[in-house]
């Protein structure tokens, strides 16, 4: 079973420029209906035939576009078990619910008064994750986990200093972590102190002890971890922070085995974010947008982000508007828009991915409790089930029962020149995009395998058959696997090449 | 419905396979005492019901295709050709990830190349990533940047007031654990000889905008050399459809041009997703944040395009990376990548132009009015301040109520020493009789505010 | 795995070649195989001042930064411009062209601290 890839296997589709013609344009625009004024001064005025940009027909640009798409991979194409990012199926309804005009085409800065809607979906949604986290209040703003960390991070800090604790300026990390959250620590002006993981893929609980002082201003942990593992001694964990006066930060990437499962917030994380793109089902895009909301106990709530979406009575808020008698019946609730009392202040422009949070709204009403727990446990039966299929083919790392997902060696003894990387790309060539590799950075030969909930046991099966295959090829004909792919529309391809002499951008 | 294809007996397979009987079993790490909490949330409904109640939700709001909207202060509408969402909807586009394995991401990574070819040509620029989350996290990103180009000896920020409110606050956000001196826009009338006084060595950067949040285009000519004779960087947040028409900051030696590209294909959407355009000098590109595609060759010689200089970011560099941004807003640079091409070189020019001329033509026909005043003395784009002889939002409930019109934005709101300002825009989408039908508005607003 | 017997050595695989008061440093033969393709070498700015121990560089491969640490104390008196340009040269002559920095030596005791070369190669034969 090798797999035609796409429809054109040929590859090398021109650049959009090289496509260009003087004359041509894919546009058409209303004519002036207003007198001409006059221009700024020449010294102010782009010289006219000084901007590169491609001059095409509208079938040019259709077919080009068209072409590169075809170059890719998608979830709508196959199964696409990258590990940690959560691919599974983007429902199509979402899509329509984010571009229905009452929602798209409104302006950010409208009054209140006339996005009512906005801020009831804004504020559904809201108290939907807050539900469903445990928290006592969530914000939208954040883009993506890693600005829902750089949120998280920042309202730690914010609460030591607002108490006085200016001495905690040490972030604790697991070596197993994403390198978002060193990243992130850095970026807020902490210390990262790394602490490795135990035989178990756990946090050592020792050597975090050994960290815990009075100088802590929290953890970030992942859990369940990058490895799929639920920490074992997640209550000594939480005990040993919570004990030093440290805060717990969720890196909710994982949150996808754990709806309906767990609530963080109970669990004993004081900030989370959850990744919309990832558990909720919103596209990925091809890399974004994303959307990051971090959701906080009540002792960190009043310094998330604003502006958060609130429901007040008319009589407490004078709903300002509703002068006349009839009005203000209707409005006897009213969303607002507040920030919160000691906030850090907002972490982007307007509101946050409105259009994101509608997708993940509508995903999230169209499942309710029961469907948000059956997709945590089919996430987690599929990963188990997949890693029963794939045991015998090549080890596993911390093999004890498993989240939704798990890491596979990419190592096999009898073919000691293949390599995790040569597997992946051989993958290509079966049909499948291949899991995350060489990450986390603690297992040798990483290969971390996420099938999500919506594949089904044919696809699982077919997967594990590949790999068996693969191995197979390995001990036979492991050149196969070195120059693989070899379906796909280009060869690997010269990385080096490009970091040493960058060509970043066409010139004429 | 939770798009599972599981059937009772795949189940049973599957946990016979795994050697549990009950799909439970499988979380029996999880503490017993928190382990399937009940969930108070809304019952699960059908994709007609949701959409139904999603239907009278957005009904629920007044939009910009019904009410002529004078609004822009750094969210633009413009009118989207219809292409542009036809082929970001394409599934190999909207469900990959990020294109972390070249060989089946071709289609993904040579439109990130070809976007960050357009933002070059339109900023003037040498490199552009493949975008960061918005308009004002490309902002503070910029600063990020020129501290860290400073190799952090240089602490100084200097920021003009003129740059979008939002864009401030992020940046200030963004920084407060850094220990840098921020300074510039405690007095919000500063200009930019006032911005001036504060360069020294100790500058990492200046922050200027233009056109800048007033729609007023700023003098840039000898800004940068005034700005690297300390050894400072010059960033500039710009409007990117200004630059159909306007001279690119690039030309006038800007270090880092960044600015919100939603207005290039992308809708309003309440404000996300948007996309921010990131660009700089190719000398300083290491240590410029964000993903960057570049071109290379395949092993067969293929030209091809990958990721590249990956080592400047968090997976690998962790906490020594230039920032902990690992997404970028690929979809929202497909479509303006395609919104370029669509207009191409002359339609840029030829919208610019159009912006340009209907909002002078709205200017003069309300500077006409009694009570209302044009206010500034710089060139402007297509956005303008006029003082009020009332209230802002007193007018602008008055144009809603009595003329469906959605005002412009309310300058006091963040510049106290303009009470009563407001800042307008238009863009190619506002025709003619609905200018008339402003000024109209404005014209009566005016008495019956008096009048109350 | 060559080494320059005119080189010390230090435990994180850099080389000083000590002339005068003077120092030149790179990273050793075994050090570039490590880290395969060079695609980039961070240099400091002369005239700054670094103790032993303390990262000057960085040098990255496509997919890994390492840092380069000081062998002994120095002030950086030139760096190799042309390594910007030309990062290969750590890979194909680490001990010639690809050299780092020139420095001035602060603490001259500090290099005896360093392994000569049959030492060097004997502390990587441990590695393995």
């Amino acid at each position: 079973m090798k797999a035609e890839f796409g429809v054109r296997c040929s590859g090398a589709e021109p650049l959009i420029y090289e496509l260009s013609k003087p004359g041509r344009t894919a546009t058409t625009l209303p004519a002036l209906d207003v007198p001409e004024a006059e221009l700024p001064p020449p010294s102010l005025l782009r010289e006219p035939d000084r901007l590169d940009l491609p001059e095409v027909s509208e079938l040019d640009l259709v077919r080009h576009y068209v072409r590169l798409s075809q170059l890719n991979w998608a979830i709508d194409i196959g199964f696409y078990p990258l590990g940690s990012c959560t691919m599974k199926y983007n429902p199509k309804v979402n899509e329509a619910a984010a571009r229905l005009p009452g929602f798209a085409y409104t302006h950010p800065y409208q009054d209140v008064h006339t996005v009512q809607g906005n801020l009831m979906v804004m504020h559904v949604l809201q108290e939907m994750l807050r539900e469903i986290g445990g928290f006592a209040a969530v914000t939208l703003q954040p883009s993506a986990g890693a600005h829902g960390e750089l949120t998280g991070v920042l309202m730690m800090r914010a609460y030591h200093l607002d108490r006085g604790e200016n001495q905690r300026t040490r972030i604790i990390v697991p070596d197993s972590a994403h390198g978002t959250n060193p990243a992130t620590t850095a970026m807020v002006g902490l210390e990262v102190v790394e602490v490795p993981s135990d035989e178990r893929g756990n946090i050592d609980l020792e050597a975090l002890r050994a960290v815990c002082d009075d100088s802590v201003c929290g953890l970030m942990l992942t859990n369940p971890n990058t490895l799929g593992l639920f920490e074992e001694r997640l209550a000594e964990v939480m005990e040993l922070i919570h004990g030093c006066g440290g805060l717990v930060y969720g890196d909710g990437a994982n949150f996808n085995a754990l709806m309906g499962i767990a609530r963080p917030g109970e669990l004993g994380f004081d900030v989370m974010h959850f990744n919309l793109h990832k558990t909720f089902s919103t596209p990925h895009g091809g890399g974004g947008p994303g959307a990051g909301a971090v959701g906080a106990v009540e002792k960190l709530a009043p310094f998330l982000p604003g502006p958060i979406v609130y429901l007040s009575r008319c009589e407490e808020v004078g709903c300002p508007r509703a002068a006349d008698p009839e009005e203000a019946e209707e409005e006897a609730t009213f969303f607002h828009l507040v920030t919160p009392l000691k906030s850090i202040g907002r972490v982007k422009a307007f509101y946050g991915n409105f259009a994101i949070l509608l997708r993940a709204y509508t995903y999230m009403r169209m499942l309710g409790a029961e469907g948000l727990r059956r997709v945590s446990e089919m996430a987690v039966l599929n990963a188990n089930y997949l890693k029963s299929q794939v045991r015998d083919i090549l080890p596993i790392s911390h093999d004890r029962t498993h989240m939704h997902e798990f890491v596979a060696k990419g190592i096999i003894p009898e073919a000691p020149d293949v390599r995790a990387l040569d597997i992946a790309k051989r993958l290509i060539d079966y049909g499948f995009h291949p899991p995350t590799n060489y990450f986390p950075l603690i297992v040798p030969e990483a290969l971390m395998i996420e099938p999500t909930e919506t594949e089904s046991k044919e696809t699982l099966d077919a997967f594990a058959a590949a790999l068996r295959s693969i191995r197979e090829e390995a001990l036979t004909d492991p050149a196969v696997l070195h120059e693989a792919p070899h379906t796909a529309p280009v060869r690997r391809l010269d990385e080096v090449r490009a970091a040493r002499q960058p060509v970043l951008r066409w010139q004429p | 419905m939770s798009y599972l294809p599981h059937t009772d007996a795949d189940r049973a397979a599957m946990l016979a396979a795994i050697g549990v009987d009950r799909v439970e079993d499988l979380f029996h790490d999880v503490p017993a005492a928190c382990r399937f909490p009940a969930l108070d949330l809304p019952p699960p409904a059908s994709e007609m019901e949701v959409l139904d109640e999603l239907l009278s939700m957005s009904e629920e709001n007044l939009d910009v295709q019904h009410y002529p909207c004078f609004l822009g202060a750094g969210a633009y509408h413009h009118y989207v050709p219809r292409v542009v969402d036809h082929l970001i909807s394409r599934s190999e586009f909207y469900t990959a990830y990020t294109p972390y394995q070249p060989e089946i991401s071709q289609g993904t990574l040579q439109s990130i190349f070809e976007y960050q070819s357009m933002i070059c040509a339109l900023t003037g620029m040498e490199v552009a990533n493949a975008s960061h989350y918005d308009g004002a996290t490309a902002t503070a990103e910029a600063v990020n940047m020129a501290v860290n180009v400073a190799r952090g000896r240089r602490r100084r920020v200097i920021l003009s007031p003129a740059v979008h409110p939002e864009y401030r606050a992020v940046v200030r956000t963004y920084t407060q654990g850094m220990n840098l001196e921020i300074v510039g826009d405690e007095d919000l009338t500063a200009d930019l000889k006032d911005l001036l006084a504060w360069l020294d060595e100790r500058t990492a950067c200046l922050i200027v905008q233009s056109p800048n949040f007033f729609g007023q285009i700023e003098d840039l000519e000898g800004l940068a050399d005034r700005v690297h004779a300390v050894g400072a960087m010059l960033v500039v947040v710009t409007y990117p459809i200004s630059l159909g028409l306007l001279r690119p900051p690039g030309e006038y030696g800007a270090d880092i041009v960044v600015g919100e590209g939603q207005s290039l294909g992308n809708g309003l959407n309440f404000g996300g997703p948007y996309l921010g355009f990131f660009a700089c000098r190719e000398k300083d590109v290491r240590k410029m944040a964000g993903r960057l595609v570049g071109q290379t060759v395949d092993a067969e010689g293929k030209r091809g395009f990958v990721l590249t200089l990956a080592t400047r970011e968090q997976h690998i560099r962790r906490e020594k990376a230039t920032s902990n941004i690992c997404t970028n807003q690929a979809l929202c640079a497909l479509a303006a990548a395609i919104y370029l091409a669509a207009l191409g070189k002359t339609g840029l020019r030829k919208l610019a132009e159009l912006c340009y001329h209907k909002a002078h033509y709205a200017a003069a026909r309300i500077d006409a009015l009694e009570g209302y005043q044009l206010v500034g003395d710089r060139p402007f784009f297509n956005e303008f301040v006029v003082r009020c002889p009332a209230p802002v939002p007193a007018i602008n409930d008055y144009l809603l109520d009595e003329w469906g019109i959605i005002g412009g934005y309310d300058l006091g709101k963040d510049y106290p020493h303009l009470q009563d300002h407001m800042l307008l825009c238009v863009t190619e989408v506002i025709r003619r009789e609905e200018i008339e039908a402003l000024a109209d508005g404005l014209q009566e607003a005016a008495q019956a505010v008096r009048q109350n | 795995m060559k080494t320059d017997p005119s080189c010390r050595y230090s435990t994180e695989h850099e080389w000083l070649r000590v002339e005068g008061e003077e120092g030149v440093i790179g990273i050793t033969d075994y050090a570039q195989d490590q880290l395969s393709d060079v695609v980039y070498v961070e240099l400091p700015e002369v005239g700054e001042t670094f103790q032993r121990g303390q990262v000057f560089a960085t040098v990255e491969s496509v997919k890994a930064a390492s840092d380069v640490y000081m062998p002994v104390s120095g002030r950086i008196l030139e760096i190799n411009e042309a390594l910007e340009d030309s990062p290969e040269w750590v890979n194909q002559d680490p001990y010639g062209k690809a050299w780092f920095v020139r420095i001035a030596i602060l603490d001259p005791s500090e290099v005896d601290d360093l392994m000569d070369a049959p030492a060097y190669e004997a502390f990587i034969e441990g590695l393995h």
